[in-house]
């Protein structure tokens, strides 16, 4: 734990921080009244939702605020000395080189045209009175640090050769060249895909225990704090609501909002009937969880997919294969996926980026034609069909922001399947039907005559739920419906979804990268790599035992709430 | 990469033979040559004698070919109006043009990228104020009241500069330059700020504009985290960043100076082959309208593939490991 | 919880602080307001000059060739009054700058929608279908883009120069003009039309319109052109000043509307011969007329240009 020593001061010490921004409405307070302290040796994980402000913490820690904001109040100390007020040269000197930072995306913080190796030795230059020599010799022991394979080769290439999780890792040995006291991370795994976000969490929380660093871990994701930091700070609309050590603020939170965001997380062990937060438009009080009874789907199978597979040309131009004798490329995005989808269910797809799982998602919504194999609803191929399935299968998608046309009216988007469809005859009824519609997502119907950019991420997704129901449909496809969202607003979309489909006896499709909500959502599941489902059946078995190595791999890497570390 | 030379070769050559095909259209289709050589009243005969020389008799594929072949072996037909060969006449005024674009070139990209970057780093600054909206009004003149502006000033105010011709010149080998005597110096001032003019601005707010961008992006901010010189983030990560995509449009427009010098030279009655292809215009003289047609196809293709090159060597992105 | 809780509506506030950002860019900028009040008044001049110009200076019988060479700000024989001078036929020189503002906006204005018109379908066609034609149209763009917009105007002069007769050259100069300069910029606007499309393609909202079988005609005319206007609006003003820029430099050089029915760059032509030999007026007048008018249109471009950029909000 921190090796803490009663007479020495904190390494960061921050006290009633504020922060303005001074917008064309006037000053708009961004951050009040933030105090808190990371001793050596200490992680300190900054937790909360977006519009919490965490990050604008760790960037005025640094001072990279940028004009309109400023710090309007209160104090930074590191090791006892003030640094909010710093200017120029002196700010520049304590960055870097006393306080390492870490940033979200590996792929936009390195500049494209500088070699990895330039970065490292130019940094370490910065800092230290090293030869050029000297400092390529520290740069290349850093990145055997990080676990960077061939460190002499990696050297010389450019961050686009490196893949994301490499990317990071090498971010972290430049947060480490000078050896700082207090190392900051902003969101370090956001961008990677799971099975890497472990790696990575473990490696920063080696390097800070190695080096006694204080460090300040800034996340969104409870589990990564759960796995890794000491202390927690939880934040909301820019104030600081508890703080405390780790297992205590997860196990017995004391503020109303904290309870809520735990138990907005669906956990990857249990099922859940409902996630217990509280309904949309009240804080009513949280009810107790209850583990579900057994599935009430039917028999009968409403989806089938046979043998699907795309095949997708990534060969070089003609002239280029001839040039450099290589074969074509074919690239199988989706190999021989086979699976059934019982009516009344929800079927989940899961597995990282790449696995195929949307490409599966679109040939059976008929946005893609599959290379080979079949899509079977209620018995029939549907690209063989003369049937009419637009009515009877409906897809939710995953970026809010891009999935309604920002130029139409909430109106004009739900009533368009309707018209086009020619399901309703007069203006009026189609006015009734949105209405009734956006009552259903619990939306006013007043709503309609707003436009999206009006609205936050988890009313956008409602409204695309809406224009989704408003053909009543009986299947759903939902790629990543809630990926964009909150944690406590995901809880309340998946529970509204969780209610409709009881409500309407929908089946749902859920493609999902995220095995906590695939496991809270689903009664079956496949699991897909690289193209093809390596295993499938149902969801609770799946989950319970996992038989194929990747999904055992898939389970070990989310970071788990309940471990104890 | 050799693939990509090889395909780079293959879409400038169909260019070049697109182009090539519009001009022997108009080559052949505008007009009568028989007419405009022999003039008015020349004998029905001697028309079909002429015709017959020309080739103009025989199927419209074969004439192209032919044309094509004369063209790549450098004849381009002779002229309407000066009764001389296109490409004796083009060879003589071509020094004079280029002599201009270049010195407006340079000009422009020197004068251009210093006043970019220094808006940019700048921006708050008065100086820098002023030099945006003084390259607004750039924008906005047309290089020919540039020019007439210029020669009010400096030629008939002042008295400063010559208004038209190139002084004396000096014929070095077959290339007659203007940049051996004073008075050449003197000739070719006005005229090249006239025409570098427009360029300079394009040049300096599309500087400005990248580094302006660059400046915002993650791996500045992350830079600047670091700890890293604001000289080795300014002159080392943004500058490098910004004058990548600058190379490409710089380059083109040198092409453009080329084609444009047509204006200027008309202003300054400079004698090259712009105030030449206005008076072909005027005159309907299809050969050499044609020919420089050509001329410009040729030299933007090859400007486009230097510049590609260039732009490969430089962006460590575009090369394949 | 998180989501958001209606506010009450806000207190009427004025351009500065409101929502839109290109109200408030236009509020912040001094120099945007009266550019934007010159084209307006541009504008109105162009839409009444018959009425504001007291002489058709291209009526020969209107004419007083006495009247030739008076300077500015002084009256004729017959008492017309001469507010600008007269040139060396006796016409008003602020007339003759009244109508050839006509002629150059009318010729701008005519040169921009045809431009429209021509490359923002071929445009939304190319970004959306991609395919052969998508192909097809980047190598014409490329070939045409190969000569600069002055080349290509005065080429397809040239050609109309040569294929039509003497007398009716005059009457279609003005047709011919508006065509050569349409036909040699409708380029950017399919480049950046499709540009656009390729972008917004990717979108969800294309998919969930695809979804519901929506054709390609009513997802490109009713889902994704609405959300171009921005960019188009922005070449269609900068275009306009280059459309302007590019007339007045043809008609200056000869190639392009003719002394009977002048444009700006005509009476500059007319003008320069002057320059030496002291009457300075008529050239002087145009030129500023000229830049007022380019410079103008520049600033609010470039001003739109910045106000409806996505990503300096």
């Amino acid at each position: 734990m921190s090796s803490t020593d009663p007479t020495s001061p904190p390494v960061l010490r921050v006290r009633q921080l504020g922060v303005t921004f001074d917008t064309y409405r006037g000053p708009v307070q961004v951050l009040s009244d933030v105090n808190f302290e990371i001793a050596a040796g200490e992680i300190l994980g900054v937790v909360g939702e977006s519009g919490a402000g965490k990050s604008m913490t760790g960037a005025a820690v640094i001072g990279l605020i940028d004009p309109p904001g400023r710090i309007s109040s209160g104090t930074v100390e590191l090791a006892g000395e003030r640094i909010d007020q710093l200017q120029g040269e002196a700010l520049r000197r304590i960055r870097g080189r006393r306080i390492g930072s870490i940033f979200q995306d590996p792929l936009t913080s390195l500049n494209p045209v500088y070699t990895v190796g330039r970065h490292l030795v130019e940094t370490i230059r910065t800092h230290l009175p090293l030869t050029e020599a000297q400092a390529k010799a520290r740069a290349l022991e850093l990145l055997e640090e990080v676990e960077i394979p061939e460190p002499r080769v990696r050297f010389g290439q450019y961050p686009h050769q490196f893949s994301g999780g490499m990317r990071q890792r090498v971010a972290i040995a430049l947060a480490l060249c000078a050896e700082p006291q207090l190392i900051i991370a902003d969101e370090p795994t956001t961008a990677l895909d799971v099975s890497v976000q472990a790696q990575i969490i473990a490696l920063l929380r080696r390097v800070c225990r190695e080096r006694g660093a204080a460090a300040m871990l800034i996340t969104h994701d409870m589990g990564v704090i759960a796995e890794t930091a000491d202390r927690v700070m939880v934040m909301y609309q820019g104030r600081v609501l508890e703080t405390g050590p780790v297992r205590e603020v997860l196990d017995r939170p004391t503020e109303p909002y904290t309870r809520v965001l735990m138990a907005a997380i669906p956990s990857v062990h249990e099922r859940l009937e409902r996630l217990p937060v509280p309904e949309i438009g009240s804080s009513a009080p949280v009810e107790a969880a209850k583990v579900v009874p057994v599935a009430r789907a039917t028999r009968k199978t409403l989806v089938e997919v046979r043998d699907l597979g795309k095949e997708y040309d990534l060969s070089l131009g003609w002239l280029e294969r001839v040039v450099s004798r290589q074969p074509r490329k074919l690239l199988q995005a989706v190999d021989g996926v086979g699976f059934k989808i019982r009516q009344g269910s929800t079927f989940g797809l899961v597995g990282e980026s790449g696995s195929g799982k949307s490409t599966v998602a679109r040939m059976v919504a008929g946005l893609t034609v599959p290379t080979r194999g079949q899509v079977l609803f209620d018995g029939e191929d549907r690209f063989q069909t003369q049937a009419d399935l637009r009515r009877r299968i409906q897809m939710i998608f995953q970026d809010p922001y891009a999935s309604l046309n920002p130029r139409w009216t909430v109106e004009r988007l739900i009533a368009e399947p309707l018209e086009v469809l020619g399901l309703s005859q007069r203006p009026e009824e189609t006015a009734e039907r949105v209405a009734q519609a956006l009552r259903r997502v619990r939306m006013k119907p007043d709503d309609a005559r707003k436009y999206p950019h009006q609205f936050s991420g988890g009313q956008r997704q409602r409204i695309a739920i809406a224009r989704a129901l408003a053909s009543q449909p009986e299947f759903i496809i939902c790629d990543e419906p809630t990926s964009a969202l909150d944690v406590s607003v995901q809880a309340q979309v998946l529970n509204l979804m969780r209610d409709l489909q009881q409500e309407f006896g929908l089946t749902y499709l859920l493609i999902s990268h995220n095995l906590a909500v695939i496991r809270h959502m689903c009664d079956d599941i496949g699991v897909m790599q690289r193209g093809r489902l390596v295993e499938a059946g149902d969801a609770q078995e799946v989950l319970d035992a996992p038989q194929h190595e990747y999904t055992r791999v898939l389970m070990a890497a989310i970071p788990d709430i309940r471990h104890v570390h | 990469m050799l693939a990509y030379l090889l395909r780079r070769l293959g879409q400038s050559a169909l260019v070049l033979l697109a182009v090539s095909l519009i001009a022997f259209m108009v080559f052949r289709h505008i007009g009568d040559p028989t007419i405009s050589l022999l003039g008015e009243d020349a004998t029905l005969e001697e028309r079909a004698a002429l015709n017959t020389e020309l080739g103009f008799d025989k199927p419209v594929p074969l004439q192209y070919l032919n044309y094509v072949g004369k063209v790549v072996q450098g004849d381009l037909g002779i002229s309407y109006r000066l009764k001389r060969p296109v490409s004796e006449v083009i060879a003589e005024r071509l020094p004079a043009t280029l002599e201009l674009a270049l010195m407006a070139s340079l000009g422009a990209l020197v004068i251009g990228v210093v006043l970019g970057v220094y808006t940019a780093l700048r921006s708050e600054g008065w100086l820098s104020r002023a030099v945006m909206t003084g390259s607004l009004v750039g924008v906005s003149l047309p290089t020919f009241l540039i020019g007439i502006g210029l020669i009010y000033l400096f030629a008939v105010e002042l008295r400063w500069l010559p208004s038209f011709g190139r002084g004396t010149t000096v014929k070095v080998g077959g290339w007659e330059t203007g940049l051996l005597t004073a008075s050449g110096w003197s000739a070719i001032i006005l005229p090249a700020i006239t025409l570098g003019f427009y360029n300079m601005t394009l040049i300096m707010r599309l500087v400005r504009a990248e580094m302006l961008e660059v400046l915002r992006s993650d791996y500045i901010r992350f830079g600047r985290a670091r700890g890293l010189r604001e000289k080795d983030l300014y002159f080392g990560h943004a500058l490098r960043n910004t004058l990548i995509p600058v190379i490409t449009i710089a380059g083109l427009q040198i092409g453009t100076l080329i084609a444009f010098s047509i204006v200027t030279e008309t202003v300054f009655q400079w004698p090259g082959v712009g105030l030449l292809f206005i008076s072909s215009i005027q005159g309907v003289d299809v050969p050499l309208i044609a020919a420089y047609l050509m001329f410009i196809a040729l030299l933007y293709v090859v400007i486009n593939l230097l510049v590609d090159f260039l732009y490969l060597a430089v962006d460590p992105r575009l090369r394949r490991r | 919880m998180s989501d958001v809780i209606p506010s009450p509506a806000p207190p009427r506030r004025g351009w500065r602080q409101s929502d839109s950002p290109v109200k408030r860019a236009f509020a912040r900028s001094r120099t945007v307001q009266v550019a934007s009040a010159v084209l307006l008044l541009i504008v109105l001049a162009t839409l009444f000059a018959p009425l504001l110009a007291w002489q058709n200076p291209f009526d020969s019988g209107a004419l007083e060739l006495n009247d030739a060479f008076l300077p500015p700000w002084s009256e004729g024989i017959n008492g017309a009054f001469y507010a600008l001078g007269a040139d060396d036929q006796g016409r008003d020189v602020a007339s003759a700058i009244l109508y050839g503002l006509r002629m150059s906006v009318l010729v701008g204005v005519s040169a921009v929608l045809l431009s429209l018109c021509i490359g923002i379908p071929l445009g939304l066609v190319a970004g959306y279908a991609g395919g052969w034609f998508d192909t097809l149209l980047m190598r014409v763009a490329d070939v045409q883009l190969t000569f600069p917009v002055i080349l290509v105007a005065m080429l397809i002069l040239g050609i109309v120069r040569g294929v039509v007769p003497e007398g009716v050259r005059e009457q279609v100069a003005v047709l011919v003009i508006i065509l050569a300069i349409a036909l040699s910029d409708w380029v950017q606007y399919a480049r950046t039309v499709r540009g656009a499309v390729m972008v917004e393609k990717q979108k969800d909202y294309v998919l969930a319109a695809q979804l519901i079988g929506r054709s390609r005609t009513a997802i490109l005319g009713r889902h994704i052109l609405p959300n171009l206007l921005a960019p188009i609006l922005v070449i269609a003003a900068i275009s306009f000043a280059h459309a302007i820029v590019a007339e007045s430099t043809l008609s200056y050089l000869g190639v392009g509307l003719p002394p009977t029915q002048p444009s700006l760059g005509t009476l500059i032509r007319i003008g320069q011969s002057f320059l030496f030999s002291g009457e300075w007026w008529i050239l002087l007048f145009p030129s500023l007329v000229l830049l007022a008018l380019a410079l103008s249109v520049n600033l609010v471009g470039d001003w739109l240009r910045d106000a409806l950029n996505p990503k300096l909000q």
